[in-house]
């Protein structure tokens, strides 16, 4: 194996790092008014070529826009622009109950949502100072199905790594497998997507009849798929010929970028936080933590496929393990009463009326809370100032971190190579922008 | 700074209501306890030392999170220790040790009148994208940083939105034959 050529010690000495630091209005002064036809794009010294990649491209993952500095088919630096999905997500999560904070926290990673419920709740939770009691079953429940999760966004990431790559039938069988996961979790929670099912207290349903079986049969269903998915890419001299050395990244730069997830582990950095730092029952699973060895784009791949297979893994230990009891706390102040009750009981429906309009008070405090998402370290920072409400709501999306590394990997590579290097981070822009 | 000579002291584990005590301090800055969490309140011009400080000696390789939050509405905040004067705004900064597999949280008082702080992009580089959302966000400015823009929002946007006197937009909904639009 051996890298692409890098682009000459005259423009290494050139430059200066590998991110561009232009702004728009910068930019658009280059290349002419920006109104109508500005002719071909000028050039900062008639050497190099800045063009825009995005917002609108089939393989920048949603609205991620990329500023590139080329000399011919190379490229020299970098700039990701985002924003283009921002809603306000933080400031939307100071106006809403600690109840309603799901909801909204759901919407971000819309590859993953299970997971930023779970990291809300567990900061929720942890403020209240309930997080020792939460009942065991509610916790395996969370852990099956965001490791099912797990298994659907990497699935996802398949088909469109796939697609990116120009193996575009990966496309379909990708979003086939994954849309099986998906109909299960639609049974448990209601939604395909953005279920609103972790809850702080526990999760809003037990597990359907049939469940054991369904989730049974998804994981014979899986693996098979996978080997297809080998025989398919893996295995293929054009497949590796495409990503092998691509978008190589060390160990320090990532360390020192802050990149998490799959990212960091394909540099050969054995950091899962289901392993280092445990939370809910990791601790008792048994599974392999899958590293790379090159930090490039085909290890990068690879670890996400062997993810699912070690995901399958654990979720064979939590049917067995599956402990009866109650799937939300027994907290009167935290969860609304059963439903049976409103009918014959007035205190149960003013209690019940109260939990959803006014939700519950939190003690005040401030806590940071992460779990292993699917694209890396997920955290929540909450800041409650007593009130029904969070005073501040801070998510740590993975992503956007991860984001930052894109200018290094793809420094020095060429264009084509671009398109390979954003789809093996795999970047959620909702999650990106929030 | 001296760094290993207090770690000693490092405050029992607790809840934070515990009033924290003078001599809980902890490489060299007053330390507290947040729900099992530690937390640094260092000054702000001893950041940029202690966090490379962190790094090079006791191993808090990552920079995971640099956030803020206003505490216009909510003078109270979490406590802080004594001789911690509280401002309106706190930087917050999350560091990870993969050796000692512990985060190490700081909290930093910036003022209203002086919102600036000194960047860490020369010690975490992934703290790029980091503060310029904070700047973005806030308007905290970080001295030092690379490339201080807008991040999220447009480039000639005016406000920050995640300020408390930043109040949540509302659009208007426009049903038909109604007339009384809210």
């Amino acid at each position: 194996m051996s890298s692409r050529p890098s682009p000459g010690a005259a423009d290494l000495l050139r430059e200066m790092g590998s991110v561009l630091r232009l702004s728009e209005a910068e930019a658009a002064e280059l290349q002419g008014d920006g109104q109508g036809d500005a002719g071909p794009p000028r050039s900062v010294d008639d050497e190099t070529m800045i063009i825009n990649m995005g917002p609108q491209h089939p393989s920048t993952h949603g609205v991620l826009r990329l500023m590139l500095e080329l000399q011919g088919e190379t490229v020299l630096r970098t700039k990701p622009i985002i924003g283009y999905l921002h809603t306000g997500m933080e400031k939307t999560g100071e106006d809403l109950t600690y109840l309603q904070g799901p909801t909204n926290v759901t919407r971000m990673d819309y590859a993953a949502p299970l997971f930023n419920e779970l990291v809300f709740s567990m900061a929720t939770e942890k403020l209240l100072g309930i997080d020792a009691d939460i009942p065991p079953r509610a916790q395996w429940i969370r852990m099956l199905m965001t490791e099912l999760n797990r298994i659907s966004s990497h699935l996802l990431f398949m088909a469109t790594n796939g697609m990116d790559i120009g193996a575009v039938s990966m496309m379909i069988y990708g979003w086939r497998e994954r849309e099986q996961v998906l109909r299960f979790l639609e049974k448990v929670t209601g939604l395909r997507m953005n279920h609103n099912y972790i809850r702080p207290g526990g999760v809003a349903a037990d597990l359907p009849d049939g469940w054991r079986e369904d989730v049974l049969a998804l994981l014979k269903m899986i693996p098979p798929r996978l080997r297809e998915y080998d025989i398919l890419m893996t295995g293929q001299p054009i497949w590796r010929e495409r990503l092998q050395g691509v978008g190589i990244m060390t160990a320090q730069e990532a360390i020192a970028l802050g990149a998490t997830g799959p990212v960091l582990r394909s540099t050969g950095v054995a950091w899962d936080l289901r392993r280092e730092l445990p939370y809910l029952y990791y601790e008792q699973m048994d599974f392999d933590v899958v590293v790379g060895t090159y930090g490039d784009t085909f290890d990068r791949y690879a670890i996400r496929l062997d993810e699912i297979r070690e995901s399958i893994r654990i979720v064979y230990q939590v049917l067995d393990r599956m402990p009866p009891g109650d799937y939300r706390i027994q907290d009167k102040k935290v969860t609304p009463p059963p439903r049976g009750r409103i009918d014959e009981s007035m205190e149960a429906l003013i209690h019940h009326f109260k939990i959803f309009t006014e939700g519950f008070k939190v003690p005040t405090g401030e806590v940071y809370v992460a779990v292993e998402s699917p694209r890396g370290e997920l955290g929540c920072y909450l800041v409650s100032d007593g009130s029904a409400k969070p005073y501040r709501m801070r998510i740590r999306g993975p992503s956007f971190v991860n984001l930052q590394t894109l200018p290094h990997m793809m420094r020095g590579g060429l264009i084509a190579d671009a398109v390979a290097v954003i789809s093996s981070v795999d970047p959620i822009m909702g999650e990106v922008d929030r | 700074m001296s760094v290993a000579d207090d770690a000693g002291k490092a405050p029992a584990p607790g809840d934070e209501t515990a009033p924290a005590t003078p001599e809980a301090r902890r490489y060299g800055v007053p330390a507290t306890r947040s729900r099992d969490d530690e937390v640094l309140h260092p000054g702000r011009d001893q950041l940029a030392e202690l966090v490379r400080t962190l790094r090079d000696d006791e191993g808090y390789a990552m920079c995971l999170d640099v956030t803020a939050v206003d505490y216009l509405a909510h003078p109270a905040r979490p406590p802080l220790p004594p001789g911690i004067a509280p401002e309106r705004f706190e930087v917050v900064v999350v560091l990870l040790s993969h050796v000692a597999r512990r985060r190490l949280r700081l909290r930093v008082q910036v003022s209203e009148a002086d919102p600036v702080v000194p960047s860490l992009f020369d010690v975490h580089p992934g703290t790029e994208a980091l503060e310029r959302e904070v700047f973005d966000m806030f308007g905290i400015r970080f001295d030092g940083h690379p490339d201080l823009t807008r991040i999220l929002m447009p480039e000639d946007w005016i406000g920050h939105p995640l300020r408390k006197d930043y109040a949540v937009g509302k659009i208007p909904v426009q049903f038909k034959g109604v007339t009384n639009a809210r």
